[in-house]
């Protein structure tokens, strides 16, 4: 063997090494949530975390009930402000403005991805919790409050991905549309929408990924009680902010308790990623 | 040249025609007659898809490019400034060089142009979805499966339901955009005798690089190179004795 052969070979290794070492990194978390969090659900029963509605660690009452509506309400919400302003604006940049807007907007609407969600939670105390409090009532920080910053922060994922898909529809669909005295509109929404519904519907689950996922900016504004809210003004907690409120001081069954919290948010997140996988895939093989 | 056209459906005067500053299109004058077919040949890049876009204005959606002269339909200017565009596509349809059906089924392919349109009665969409399929041959080979999706079908029949899509809004004049140079030459006959058909009840006007098909289809050819119309006249004319040097040249195959 040449020195020159061994070098590669060895190059070869190396990056064989690093490569696995990430994903055993990634496997470890993975079996240490699991091993950490399932003893305890199956010791006080799955029935009682999934369906308790008491969380009093202390007492050894670990009802998860609250934090998981919690957590699919404000999730829900960040839907219904974040789909259709993202949705509008893709089509609006795709669909309506000059190609020389897009190409200055895009990468503006990317860059609000890289703020960091304490920045987002911070403006979300300062303006529109006390905004919240004074026009509606109750105390401000609220489901609705948590869902309106979370929609906003889901929007660049929505926006660029649907972008993405709306551009990838062939030209030809809108040629053939327009020469039928189609007008811009009637394209867009009979012929260019139905063509790029995979990928839009993947955008959404990725924003939704990211909604259940968040934690600094929830904290910040959605109040944390451990209730079931009765209305958008009430406060909430998420599975994710009863897990950083308390890691701090947890321990024994309590810890394990929190640890059970990841490993059904980690299920959660886990399902919604098949499905945008499955839908993008299968948006794919139809072309 | 335009005199020898009697019955004109459509007018070209004085075509200018810009893609940004490059001058496309170099004063073009023709006449396209009613009920009758009209190709229009040339060499790759010479302007003649360029030239039938610009007859209903689908090259409006390009940026930057630029129209001069007058385009008339039954003597009205089609460029003028108070004309609807989309007005001007519903009476001049498309069909293009590439089969292009939505991604749709068969019958919503056709129904979506009678949709847009404004009708919105169910029978009156059957009855006219069936009818165009009539009128474009496609009927026998398609009525069991009207509800498949469009990609299903053979380029052939997908370019044929183009023209049913094209049909089915009643346009006054078709144009064809090199609609066989994806098709095989028994798909290609189909859309010929079709198109020979059509004619009697529409005024067509046809791109073609394919010099033997327009001597078989059409009544009048203009013969474009480099931007401009060398040559405009009956069919027969050009064929046999074209009375410029380079389409004689082009015609009997020297160049192109």
């Amino acid at each position: 063997m040449t020195r020159l052969e061994r070098n590669e070979r060895l190059i070869k290794i190396a990056l064989f090494v690093i490569a696995c070492s990430a994903v055993s990194i990634l496997a470890v978390i993975t079996i240490f949530i699991f091993s950490e969090g399932t003893p305890i659900m199956f010791k006080y029963g799955l029935r009682s975390f999934l369906l308790g509605l008491d969380w009093y660690p202390s007492e050894q009452s670990f009802g998860l009930l609250p934090m998981i509506i919690g957590s699919v309400m404000v999730t829900f919400g960040s839907l219904l402000v974040g789909v259709p302003f993202g949705l509008a604006c893709a089509i609006f940049l795709t669909e309506f403005s000059s190609r020389r807007l897009r190409h200055i907007l895009k990468p503006i609407i990317e860059l609000l991805a890289g703020i960091p969600s304490v920045v987002y939670g911070f403006i979300g105390v300062v303006i529109l919790v006390p905004f919240i409090r004074e026009t509606l009532g109750g105390p401000g920080l609220s489901v609705l409050a948590a869902s309106i910053i979370l929609g906003i922060m889901i929007l660049p994922t929505i926006i660029s991905i649907s972008i993405d898909s709306l551009q990838a529809v062939p030209r030809s669909y809108r040629e053939g549309s327009i020469a039928l005295g189609a007008t811009k509109w009637q394209t867009t929404k009979m012929v260019i929408l139905p063509a790029a519904k995979s990928g839009i519907i993947a955008s959404i689950i990725l924003g939704m990924g990211r909604a259940i996922g968040e934690t600094m900016a929830v904290i910040m504004i959605a109040g944390n009680a451990i209730n079931i809210p009765r209305s958008v003004l009430d406060p909430v907690r998420t599975l994710t902010s009863n897990i950083a409120l308390e890691m701090g001081y947890a321990s024994g069954e309590h810890r394990q308790a929190l640890f059970a919290t990841g490993v059904i948010l980690f299920i959660i997140i886990m399902i919604l990623n098949t499905i945008a996988n499955a839908t993008s895939v299968k948006g794919k093989a139809a072309k | 040249m335009v005199n020898s056209v009697t019955n004109m459906r459509m007018e070209v005067k004085n075509l200018n025609f810009y893609y940004g500053r490059n001058l496309a299109l170099k004063n073009i004058n023709m006449g396209i007659e009613n009920n009758k077919v009209t190709a229009v040949i040339g060499p790759s890049g010479c302007g003649k898809s360029t030239f039938i876009r610009i007859l209903n204005r689908m090259n409006d959606i390009i940026i930057g490019s630029r129209v001069e002269g007058e385009i008339l339909l039954d003597g009205d200017n089609i460029y003028a400034p108070q004309v609807d565009v989309v007005d001007i596509r519903r009476k001049i349809g498309m069909v293009f060089q590439k089969s292009n059906p939505f991604p749709k089924s068969i019958f919503d392919n056709i129904a979506y142009g009678l949709k847009i349109n404004g009708i919105s009665n169910k029978t009156e969409i059957t009855d006219r979805v069936e009818m165009s399929l009539k009128n474009s041959a496609l009927w026998e080979e398609v009525r069991d499966r009207l509800d498949d999706n469009a990609f299903e079908l053979s380029g052939g029949q997908q370019q044929r339901l183009c023209i049913a899509r094209a049909l089915a809004i009643e346009p006054e004049v078709i144009l064809f955009d090199e609609p066989c140079s994806a098709l095989d030459p028994i798909s290609t006959a189909k859309i010929e005798e079709l198109i020979n058909q059509l004619k009697e009840r529409y005024t067509i006007a046809i791109v073609t690089h394919n010099m033997q098909q327009a001597a078989r289809i059409s009544d009048y050819t203009g013969f474009f190179l480099l931007g401009e119309l060398i040559e405009f006249d009956k069919t027969e004319k050009i064929f046999t004795n074209p009375s410029q040097k380079q389409t004689e040249d082009y015609i009997t195959g020297r160049f192109g």
